[in-house]
């Protein structure tokens, strides 16, 4: 034993994590905090503008009742294939994944109904301030819908291959919170919309 | 077996398309020095039409047509040079080369890290911010030309093609290239934090990290909580430009003599977004200029930086004020004086910090065994621009005299201060001091000492300038200067501030030459040339692609110079304790 060694032995290493750490959740932390300050900055920007005299809001199509309903079931939906895989059920995750999956596109689909109800209506994005609003926090919110999306779908093929367990399911679960994150964003916006 | 042999990859794997965060950091910076090129080439266009307003110029009329016309410079054009100037200066030159280039090159580094946390995502970004500078530079090949609305953007000069002739496709242009910047900055930013907190090696606790990483850290922070603010107030712009919305527009336009069907938008809105980013974005390329000055204070100065915890602290007291200051760009707009003042206070109350880094700075400096290195010349040159700059900024910060100065080139003398030479000179003693890590090559002294001088001779004077010429009342983007008989007394200074810049701009040359002609036949580097502590100079210059063989283990803080009065005069951070007697024996 060389002198070095004994004294590394002796004198342990400083008390700091050793082994790097998986960088995956504070990446994903990063992500949320980023759109989180969009979203604020919307806020803000519709917090003014409906300070203005010709801030009319407009009847919104009852359909996204429905799609709120959609989106909440489809974050259930996902967070059942989560505590599936924790339990180790990957035929049972894949499926709930799988149906999150559907339900987002549901979603979409309905949104992209509703905004067909409003321009059958005659209105249009720049018909009135409510409606450039409507119209542009749904698509936003919708883009980082696709996202999650994205997220699902390659969840759902690892867990086809199989790489996916009761004890290295990581991806998953980060995939379920950014899920609820956007589930969550539009309850947000139709609150917002709606109650403002 | 080396590293490089470990690592042979196909040309476009190894230079172009490379996830090594080293050549990702490389290619900002050189994306950086090209982009610069541009940006100083216009500011030379300013100067000579500031310098000699009415001067018939056939010569750049032959070389730049869709710019002078017969021999005169358009003054459309002219805005879109100041507003080009501007945005690539900050955005394309700075934020490239400051936090994407020595942020890429330098923090797994200086964490004892392989690689950034998503490589690829790296490369992405890099990707992504290269189509952004295409479409910066496009703009001023498209019809009316480029953006002409300043560097700010406002609405409505921004939101109607037909206010302005640079509002056309130019000023489209320069929104989908800054969301393609936003997109690539926030992936950088994205990457920093994470590869920042969840990559360091073993034993390197957060105060054991180099300043340069705590700057880098908490820009990256202020960017991903302060840039999507700009993201949304560009595509409600786009909107209202492209989609016939009224977020910004308000009732009651008229543009050529019709009434625009706009209404109830308020422009106040989208500044206000605007700087709530654009407030931090100073702070995001100020600090990590400042923290490459505390290391290469500590390098060439032999001592450790005095106060490293208190420097972190400031840098964070920093941080969070400046994301709540934002108003104070806007005084003027009519705002309450009830906010004003807040805005005043809190504006103000960041001197506080920053006065703890820069007496910081000074006192590293006590008893210094010095060595003026360009780099260390440019590092204490920059603490005094950020005494000069924040003096600037405590006038402008304080909204009673704001009121007068602003819009004056006592503004512009004072941004130039603290995002022009801050920053660039943080650059330039980044690439003095790594250009041996990067290139494996020394830079040549004697040229870097003459680059030194020109420039800082050129900037010191022509910026300190033009606070006197805000002073005298003379307004930032006006044409010809000699339009307002009242600044008469003071506008003679245009002619020998063009004349110091031009010296500036010469010494960039030298700086290229330099810098080109190093990387092909300086002296070979050695691991270590500077004697200095940090993790970077314990691998080979240029460092191997995952940078060790073994990641390093840290034992101590990154500033032990001349502690203990041994031979070497420093301990580097892998250096282990030494072991008591009794163990020794």
């Amino acid at each position: 034993m060389t002198v070095g060694s004994m004294a590394l032995e002796r004198f342990p290493m400083p008390p700091r994590p050793a082994e790097a750490r998986p960088p995956y959740a504070m990446g994903l932390v990063a992500i949320i905090a980023s759109v989180t300050m969009l979203f604020v900055a919307f806020t803000a920007a519709l917090l003014i503008r409906r300070t203005a005299p010709d801030w009319v809001p407009i009847d919104l199509p009852g359909i996204l009742w429905w799609n709120t309903g959609v989106i909440l079931a489809s974050s259930l939906t996902m967070e059942f294939s989560r505590r599936a895989i924790r339990r180790g059920a990957t035929a049972l995750a894949e499926r709930w994944t799988a149906g999150a999956f559907g339900l987002g596109v549901v979603f979409l689909g309905g949104q992209t109904a509703a905004w067909l109800v409003l321009v059958e209506k005659g209105v249009f994005l720049p018909s009135s301030p409510y409606a450039s609003f409507f119209y542009l926090l749904s698509a936003v919110h919708g883009c980082h819908l696709i996202g999650g999306l994205v997220a699902l779908g390659w969840c759902w093929r690892k867990l086809r291959a199989g790489a996916y367990g009761a004890f290295g399911h990581r991806g998953l679960g980060h995939a379920a919170i950014y899920w609820h994150f956007v589930g969550g964003l539009w309850l947000y916006v139709f609150f917002m919309l709606g109650a403002l | 077996m080396s590293a490089e042999a470990v690592h042979a990859e196909s040309f476009i794997r190894r230079y172009l398309f490379s996830t090594d965060h080293k050549t990702i950091g490389k290619q900002y910076l050189l994306t950086a020095f090209f982009m610069g090129l541009f940006a100083v080439g216009w500011s030379i266009l300013i100067r000579i039409q500031l310098a000699w307003p009415h001067a018939n110029l056939p010569l750049l009329s032959r070389l730049f047509p869709g710019l002078y016309q017969d021999g005169v410079l358009l003054p459309e054009r002219y805005l879109s040079l100041v507003t080009m100037h501007g945005t690539v200066m900050v955005f394309f030159v700075i934020s490239f080369a400051l936090v994407s280039g020595f942020g890429n090159f330098i923090i797994p580094l200086h964490i004892g890290a392989r690689d950034m946390a998503y490589p690829v995502l790296n490369m992405l970004s890099y990707w992504t911010a290269v189509p952004a500078c295409i479409l910066m530079i496009a703009s001023f090949f498209v019809p009316d030309g480029a953006a002409a609305a300043g560097w700010t953007a406002y609405p409505p000069l921004s939101a109607l093609p037909q206010a302005v002739p640079g509002s056309g496709w130019g000023q489209t242009l320069w929104l989908l290239g800054m969301a393609l910047f936003i997109a690539s900055f926030t992936m950088g930013s994205l990457n920093f934090v994470t590869t920042i907190l969840n990559l360091r090696t073993k034993g390197m606790s957060m105060f054991r990290m180099p300043l340069t990483v705590w700057t880098l850290f908490i820009s990256s922070v202020l960017g991903i909580l302060a840039f999507p603010a700009l993201t949304a107030a560009a595509i409600m712009l786009l909107l209202d430009r492209h989609g016939g919305t009224s977020f910004f527009l308000p009732s009651g336009l008229v543009v050529g003599g019709q009434v625009l069907e706009h209404s109830g938008g308020t422009p106040l809105l989208f500044q206000h977004l605007f700087w709530f980013l654009g407030h931090p974005e100073v702070y995001i390329l100020v600090l990590p200029a400042i923290g490459i000055a505390f290391d290469v204070v500590a390098v060439f100065g032999r001592r450790p930086v005095f106060g490293y915890r208190t420097s972190i602290w400031a840098l964070l007291v920093i941080g969070v004020l400046s994301m709540i200051v934002w108003g104070h760009h806007m005084f003027t707009s009519g705002m309450n004086p009830y906010l004003g003042e807040y805005f005043s206070v809190a504006t103000v109350a960041i001197t506080v910090p920053f006065a703890v880094l820069g007496m910081n700075l000074i006192a590293s400096l006590w008893r210094a065994e010095i060595r003026l290195h360009p780099a260390m010349l440019f590092a204490l040159a920059m603490i005094a621009a950020i005494g000069l700059g924040g003096l600037g900024g405590l006038w402008l910060g304080t909204a009673s005299s704001d009121m007068y100065l602003h819009d004056s080139y006592f503004v512009v003398g004072h941004f130039h201060f603290m995002i022009g030479v801050v920053t660039a000179f943080g650059i330039f003693a980044g690439t003095y001091y790594w250009f041996p890590k990067m290139f494996g090559r020394m830079i040549d002294q004697r040229l870097g000492k003459i680059h030194f001088w020109a420039t800082s001779v050129g900037v010191f004077f022509a910026f300190i300038a033009m606070h006197f010429l805000g002073l005298g009342g003379v307004l930032r983007r006006t044409y010809d200067p000699t339009a307002y008989e009242y600044t008469a007394s003071v506008t003679w200074l245009n002619l020998p501030i063009s004349i110091a810049l031009f010296l500036a701009a010469a010494a960039q040359v030298v700086f290229l030459v330099n810098f080109f002609w190093s990387m092909f036949r300086g002296q070979k580097a050695e691991a270590n040339p500077w004697e200095a502590a940090t993790l970077e100079w314990t691998t080979p210059s240029p460092a191997p692609h995952l940078n060790w063989r073994e990641l390093p283990s840290v034992f101590r803080g990154p500033y032990e110079y001349r502690t203990d009065g041994r031979a070497a005069g420093y301990r580097s951070q892998v250096v282990p304790d030494e072991p008591p007697a009794e163990v020794r024996a």
